[in-house]
């Protein structure tokens, strides 16, 4: 799973160097995969954790001037939510369906998601999410660099504060690029373009104008270089090329190196950050513990970096799949579904339910992520074609988006595996309570937090991060 | 490794603000340098610079309270006889 998502990173990256140097594809992901392996080769999760940080700041202050520049050309918040009000009625949506959460969740054809509420808030909302925050390996990693128990419990609840607030740097530009006119900003669509990068300005050609949506352009075939259509005829649009081409509108030549080093920066800290994580549970939770324990420290330090090579290389296969999605978060969502979700449930039962057996998990995992391929091969999106998109066993319910298939895909999985352990483990002879303890909830002695100012403790940050989340769901409800 | 990761954020930030602060005004006035009428590379070079100065400030300051918390006298000065 994490080289599937490392393998996306790499893809995003790929395509930018791609468009930006006019590189072919295949050199632009051998030479982004080189890179990142050099750095966590060379410095390991030190030099992937203090490179995720500067990372971070690179994306906040390359993102948030585009944001600044793109609500002012649009006029403000009102102006944008305006023009979407626009882009929806075009659609056939009512005039917020764009720009509000929940108003609009009551039907699934009353919402581009495509899904109504209860596959938003069980699919994404609770299987999904949870599934990210308790069993990504990404996630969980880093909590365990903590030099403290508080410290750990901290991590994700402060980490959830910029979450909050990134959809404003990387939504908010999503939305202006389907509005921003093309013969604003600093660039424009046609022969006046000289500074920017030559394959990206010929993707707002005037030849291909008709096609685009704002400065969102359409998704071309890789051999002949014409815009792909779906299965209903309707031009598909490269919406991984939304932010590239709002940096590119927008920003002129010395922000512009920033902007895109951002770009570049987000998409080297997701794949080194999946890689870490795949060498680590490779070479300690399984090579250490099953496959050869009690070996010296720098056979495993070697074991390790040999995963980190087969960890890129597992990614730049990746690549290649990610490339067949009209949509990396699309992709991204759809391979949480297939291993996270199902690995929640499993998670949820061994930390919550002490009568969990080892078999009864182990048959769940399997059978939740079987789930998930069954019903993702008897589905298939609208306008998609039978294949990696679903539909492979015989099309049975097809639905509005891609999305929508997922959150399914992901409620199917963790269905069948919460299910399918309980029973196996009732079928199956409990373990003893004394080999539970210090890992099932309910027998293990409540942490303590080594702390004193208010701030700085877990429960005291969990509730501001609550509060932020009612005021921004009643913000944009 | 004790390293204070705002010394490399701050150093990176103030050699960068530095860098886009002097090319944006440079080049003010300059046709395709204003979006929307802002001179953001001037703007957003200050910016930066003032990030990565107040980062490394911090770093300073940490660095001089745990100097000084190791030995108490340094923290003081030197000592006037």
């Amino acid at each position: 799973m994490t080289v599937f998502s490392s393998g996306i990173s790499l893809y995003a990256m790929g395509k930018l160097l791609n468009l930006l140097l006019g590189w072919s594809f295949d050199v632009s992901i051998l030479v982004a995969a080189g890179i990142v392996l050099a750095y966590i080769f060379l410095g390991g999760l030190t030099s992937a954790i203090y490179n995720e940080v500067l990372q971070f700041f690179l994306i906040v202050f390359g993102f948030a001037p585009l944001v600044f520049l793109g609500l002012r050309d649009v006029g403000g918040w009102p102006g944008l939510a305006g023009r979407l009000a626009g882009v929806a009625t075009a659609n056939g949506y009512a005039p917020g369906a764009y720009t509000q959460s929940w108003r609009f969740m009551g039907s699934a054809s009353a919402n581009p998601v495509g899904v109504e509420w209860f596959g938003l808030v069980m699919g994404l909302g609770f299987v999904l999410s949870f599934g990210y925050w308790c069993t990504d390996f990404l996630v969980v990693q880093r909590a365990m660099a903590a030099n403290s128990m508080t410290a750990a419990r901290r991590t994700p609840l402060i980490a959830a504060v910029p979450k909050m607030l990134f959809p404003f740097l990387v939504i908010v530009p999503g939305m202006l690029a389907l509005v921003v006119s093309p013969t604003s900003g600093v660039r424009q669509a046609g022969p006046a373009v000289t500074a920017s990068p030559p394959s990206l300005t010929s993707q707002t050609s005037p030849t291909s104008a008709a096609s685009a949506a704002g400065i969102v352009p359409p998704k071309r075939d890789a051999r002949t270089g014409e815009p792909l259509r779906d299965a209903h005829g309707h031009v598909v649009l490269d919406y991984d090329l939304a932010t590239p081409m709002m940096l590119v509108h927008f920003f002129p030549a010395g922000l512009l190196g920033l902007g895109l080093t951002a770009l570049l920066a987000s998409f080297m800290s997701g794949m080194a950050g999946n890689v870490t994580a795949f060498n680590t549970v490779w070479t300690y939770d399984l090579y250490q513990s099953y496959v050869r324990p009690g070996a010296p420290d720098a056979h495993y330090l070697a074991m390790g970096r040999l995963a980190t090579v087969f960890g890129v290389a597992i990614s730049v296969a990746a690549a290649y799949v990610a490339a067949s999605f009209n949509n990396i978060m699309d992709f991204l969502q759809l391979v949480f579904a297939f291993v996270n979700a199902p690995l929640f449930a499993t998670f949820a039962l061994g930390m919550f339910w002490k009568r969990a057996t080892g078999h009864g998990a182990f048959t769940g995992l399997v059978a939740g992520t079987l789930a998930a391929a069954i019903h993702h091969g008897l589905s298939l999106p609208a306008g998609a074609a039978v294949g990696v998109k679903g539909g492979y066993l015989g099309v049975v319910t097809t639905y509005p988006s891609e999305l929508a298939q997922t959150f399914w895909t992901a409620i199917a999985a963790w269905v069948t595996c919460f299910a399918v352990t309980i029973a196996m483990s009732l079928a199956t002879r409990p373990r003893p309570l004394e080999e539970l303890r210090g890992l099932v909830y309910g027998l293990t002695s409540k942490p303590t937090d080594d702390v004193r100012r208010w701030y700085e403790r877990p429960v005291s940050l969990a509730l501001l991060v609550l509060a932020g989340v009612v005021v921004l769901n009643a913000i944009f409800f | 490794m004790g390293l204070d990761l705002r010394i490399p954020v701050g150093a990176l930030f103030a050699l960068i603000g530095v860098l886009l602060g002097v090319y944006g005004g440079a080049t003010l006035g300059q046709p395709g340098t204003t979006p929307t009428g802002v001179p953001i590379n001037l703007v957003w070079g200050l910016v930066l610079l003032a990030f990565g100065t107040a980062m490394l400030t911090l770093a300073r300051r940490a660095r001089r309270a745990a100097r000084g918390h190791a030995n108490p006298d340094a923290a003081r000065g030197p000592r006037i006889t």
